[in-house]
């Protein structure tokens, strides 16, 4: 393969580092017009709609969030609440709202905004009065808002700057702290019923930055900012992170150097004795837990890789290390060699079919990530430093690997990219191949159980998905409950692992047509013939329903080119020479899949 | 700091926050001049400049820096004690 440095996109990159943590805060607000000019360079940006409802000042907020989410690829355009509407406009309507259709809306309320705080004087009852007039107006803000089938983020408080009651306010139910901490609980407890709240965790922001930095009283009192415009970059970046989670384009692997990165010393110099891990010393210890760290990522479904410039055998060694957390099969690609590392991510990219935009590369040595840097800008490079110190505070508050849901397929996702790698189907005959992984699938209708799977996995893929459409999950609940809508979904697995949901597909019928809104598989299951699995039940299920014709439709994206001729390869024929619409009678189909048992 | 050191520095803030590089103020400007000096922005130069200088205005000063004059005579008379 040949390796082009990217000189494009050398201004580019200085800007898009000023995003990353830790953050000059007064140089990000300065210099937002020029961080903007440059990340609009981009291109393949995704356009999403999103509202800001706000119940104290927002300009600055969406500002930087516009940059944070311009780094992520999101191209937004903003609906603004009136100053401190957020509840009327969602409660009582507004047309600008209502014409808006937000992709997702946002809920900028602070402590501020907390109206029935408990008095000195109050009873317990009257207390809890209080306390339910509370919880109600948010009920009543989300139901209203439920209207707009889309997620909702909804920010938790921060703590009081003061405490009239000092240290007693933490445990007396009259105290502000203690009644933040209640309300706080009543959100998380919400969220996790309704899965369409999100929480952005302002308490959290805050106490992180510190709350004497959080808040500006001068900024309050001249210009009605519940934040300092220190904190808010700290805040962008976290909704952008939320907001980069909802839309698929979270970070999904991190890629890492050995030597002084995973453990102290050099494996080939100091041997497996000299290396530093453990706790014997400081430095060991610390190369331990972030082991642990990088452990506790992968167990929630990021995927380990290696890349090292070492001898293969060497390298594989270190994880021999009696006081080693991560073990050789934590893995899914171990690539240790002396070719250049943008060589080597590249070759790890194609054998675990995940994509240069969705790594994060960790290097101690500041020359490899400037290669990186250079040569694959797609790639996530934080500037960890060579102190172990910080690796995991960089990899930490970079948020690069932020979810909303944490699923089953999550939590066994490397077993599946190992698997995959560990049975290459090159050079055997692959009918063969294919019939000796005994693949068996489920595709049926969808089910509630399965609906935020399916809302995950449609929002997720990219590359097998022929109309990239998102949808939200009570968009997919409306769409389950209409009888003019087709749903599959498609489970399979096979003698080596269970790979779970992946494939989703949805028809819309009209006039006898049944036409192919949605249809996608995730990348970990391609060349399986799964799509014809699916595409068998679907036109068994229009035969059954006195459909004529499906129409095949595909809108080309930059990282869907895959799928480009599926259409064709299933006998559609393009209608009218547009190669983005095609069109197939359901009478002179053939069923084509032959490998993959279907369970009925 | 001379005013002149003080104009200087100012105006990169002006450019940055207006968005026009080649913007050039002097002690009349105000908002009667820029597009764009709304009281959103005013606030944003205002943080801009206490962080640019190290310095933090008075509740009071805020509302009466209301052109670059002003602003300059400020930043002065907290930079040189």
């Amino acid at each position: 393969m040949s390796l082009k440095k990217n000189n494009d996109n050398e201004a580019l990159v200085n800007y898009v580092r000023l995003l990353n943590y830790p953050f000059d805060s007064s140089r990000i607000l300065r210099k937002k017009h020029a961080i903007k000019k440059e990340l609009l360079v981009k291109n393949d940006l995704i356009t999403k709609r999103i509202a800001i409802l706000g119940g104290s000042t927002t300009a600055e907020v969406i500002a930087i969030l516009e940059l944070f989410l311009l780094a992520k690829g999101i191209k937004p355009e903003f609906y603004e609440s009136g100053f401190d509407r957020y509840y009327e406009e969602a409660v009582f309507g507004e047309p600008g709202l209502n014409q808006f259709q937000p992709d997702v809306i946002y809920i900028h309320t602070t402590n501020k905004n907390i109206k029935n705080y408990p008095s000195i004087t109050d009873s317990i009852d009257q207390i809890e009065q209080h306390f339910l007039a509370e919880q109600n107006k948010y009920r009543t803000l989300w139901a209203s808002l439920a209207d707009f089938h889309c997620p909702i983020i909804q920010n938790n408080f921060e703590l009081p700057q003061q405490r009239v009651l000092g240290n007693l306010e933490a445990y007396d139910p009259h105290g502000a702290v203690n009644y933040i901490a209640r309300l706080n609980t009543f959100l998380a407890e919400e969220a996790h019923k309704q899965s369409n709240l999100h929480i952005n965790d302002l308490n959290y922001l805050a106490a992180s930055l510190g709350l004497t930095q959080w808040f500006d009283y001068s900024l309050w009192l001249t210009a009605r900012y519940a934040l300092s415009f220190e904190a808010i970059p700290y805040l962008a970046q976290s909704l952008a992170a939320i907001m980069g989670s909802l839309f698929g384009l979270s970070k999904k692997c991190i890629v890492m150097d050995l030597d002084n990165t995973c453990w102290g010393g050099v494996i080939g110099d100091d041997g497996l004795e000299g290396i530093a891990l453990g706790k014997e010393t400081a430095v060991g210890e610390a190369y331990s837990e972030f082991q642990t760290y990088l452990k506790l990522l992968k167990e929630r479904g990021i995927v380990l890789a290696v890349c090292s410039k070492n001898e293969l055998q060497q390298a594989k060694e270190g994880f021999k290390h009696p006081d080693t957390v991560l073990l050789e099969h934590d893995f899914a690609a171990f690539e240790a060699n002396w070719d250049p590392k943008p060589a080597t991510l590249i070759k790890i990219s194609e054998s675990i079919n995940l994509g240069l935009d969705s790594m994060v590369f960790i290097d101690d040595n500041p020359a490899e990530r400037q290669l990186i840097e250079d040569y694959l800008p797609e790639v996530r490079v934080p500037n960890i430093g060579c102190d172990v110190l910080t690796f995991i505070e960089h990899l930490d508050k970079n948020k690069y690997f932020e979810t909303v849901l944490v699923s089953m397929e999550d939590k066994l996702r490397t077993d599946f990219y190992q698997q995959n790698l560990n049975h290459p189907h090159q050079g055997v005959d692959y009918d063969k191949y294919l019939n000796s992984l005994s693949m068996t699938a489920e595709i049926k209708p969808f089910s509630s159980l399965y609906l935020p799977r399916i809302v995950q996995l449609i929002n997720k893929t990219h590359q097998f998905n022929l109309t990239n459409k998102t949808y939200s999950l009570a968009e997919i609940e409306l769409i389950t409950q209409r009888s003019d809508h087709v749903t599959l979904y498609g489970r399979l697995e096979d003698c080596y692992s269970e790979h779970g949901l992946i494939s989703v597909l949805i028809g819309r019928i009209q006039d006898k047509e049944c036409h192919i809104d949605t249809w996608l598989m995730s990348c970990r299951v391609l060349k399986r013939t799964m799509e014809y699995a699916v595409f068998d039940v679907l036109i068994a299920r229009c035969k059954v329903m006195g459909i004529k014709t499906i129409v095949g439709h595909y809108d080309k994206t930059v990282k869907n080119s895959l799928v480009a001729y599926l259409y064709e390869e299933l006998g559609f024929k393009p209608v009218e020479s547009r190669d983005s619409i095609w069109s197939l009678e359901v009478e002179q189909y053939v069923d084509k899949n032959k490998h993959i048992q279907v369970k009925q | 700091m001379t005013r002149i050191e003080v104009l200087n520095r100012i105006q990169g803030i002006f450019r940055d926050i207006f968005n026009d590089s080649e913007l050039i103020i002097d002690n009349h400007t105000s908002a009667v001049n820029i597009d764009g000096w709304d009281s959103l922005n005013h606030i944003n130069l205002i943080s801009a400049i206490q962080k640019e200088f190290g310095i933090k205005f008075d509740l009071f000063e805020i509302h009466h820096l209301n052109n670059v004059g002003a602003m300059i005579n400020s930043v002065v008379k907290r930079t040189t004690n």
